[in-house]
């Protein structure tokens, strides 16, 4: 139960490594309530600063335009056995903090990305960006609110253009065990990519 | 909890408390990188800042990067130079993978997945 008290804000000694999920999506999609739902310590926030060329902003002729722009981002814990814990960070999908991604999807397990139906066109960035990436393994997860458009799954994939196996589940994120079932299915996903991408050595993934 | 997105000012410029860099001395520090104190006690330089000080406070025992920087409310990026100075001075140890590693081993997924459906 996710309770956070001082007393467990600390892992247990014995944990040696710590893998990450990033949870992807649109703001107000339902990241934090998921991250919440599951999460064994009450959800952080963290900033991150972020220098970025500000294309598309106000011309400032002769100068080096850059703008900084701070990014907060929430994130919760599961400790998985003695020895492992996971990390669950909350990220904007938009393009302009995609900067931002290069070193949160370094090293991670995958990203769930988390879809309202109500607002599809939200997720179009991000779901672009990770097809074109193509390095990290990701699901979709659809995050039901009472009045959502409920659609077919094929219309769903069809709707966001995704692979034919890039994974879509349903779920209630404020529901722990329906948000642990989205992190299965992403999982397993990786867990399979990952054993096609053993049976296929020859393709070397140049380091971007 | 405040609101999403909202501004929080610092007193200090997050450049003064990393002396100007921008980039960590290791970058094997990732947000998820497990810190804890070297050993109890090591006394820290005297030019050691408050946030150096309260950041080996804060890994007194086990915690991620993201939390302690959580926890002090510094922004990651600061954090994360601070972080890794302390290592090298050798008070602070870095637990947990280097994140060379592109992606996690076969290993490591199953055992997500086994914690996982343990949960479920």
């Amino acid at each position: 139960m996710a309770s956070a008290g001082s007393a467990d804000r600390y892992l247990p000694d014995t944990v040696q490594e710590s893998v990450k999920i990033l949870v992807v999506g649109d703001f107000g999609v339902g990241k934090t309530t998921m991250i919440g739902s599951v999460s064994e310590i009450e959800p952080l926030r963290t900033e991150e600063t972020m220098t970025q060329a500000s294309v598309g902003v106000d011309d400032l002729a002769g100068l080096e335009a850059k703008a900084t722009t701070t990014v907060a981002m929430d994130f919760g814990r599961i400790t998985l056995s003695p020895l492992t814990a996971l990390y669950l960070f909350g990220t904007p999908g938009q393009q302009r903090f995609w900067d931002l991604w290069a070193g949160l999807s370094e090293g991670a397990v995958g990203a769930l990305v988390l879809i309202d139906t109500r607002r599809l066109e939200g997720s179009f960035e991000v779901l672009d960006q990770l097809e074109l990436r193509g390095d990290l393994p990701f699901a979709v997860a659809v995050n039901l609110f009472p009045d959502s458009v409920r659609y077919g799954r094929k219309a769903l994939r069809e709707a966001l253009d995704l692979a034919p196996d890039t994974p879509i589940v349903e779920c209630d994120a404020r529901n722990r065990a329906s948000s642990l079932d989205c992190l299965i299915t992403l999982v397993e996903h990786a867990v399979q990519k990952e054993q096609a991408g053993q049976k296929a050595p020859a393709v070397q993934k140049e380091k971007a | 909890m405040t609101d999403p997105g909202d501004y929080k000012d610092h007193a200090v410029r997050p450049y003064v408390l990393t002396q100007g860099r921008a980039r960590p001395s290791r970058n094997t520090i990732g947000l998820d990188t497990l810190l804890v104190v070297t050993e109890a006690g090591k006394p820290l330089p005297v030019s050691a800042s408050r946030q150096e000080r309260e950041l080996v406070r804060m890994c007194r025992r086990l915690l991620s990067l993201a939390e302690a920087a959580a926890y002090l409310e510094l922004p990651l990026s600061v954090a994360s130079i601070l972080a890794s100075d302390l290592v090298d001075s050798g008070h602070l140890t870095a637990r947990s993978r280097i994140p060379e590693v592109a992606r996690p081993s076969q290993n490591m997924l199953k055992e997500v997945l086994d914690g996982l459906r343990r949960l479920r």
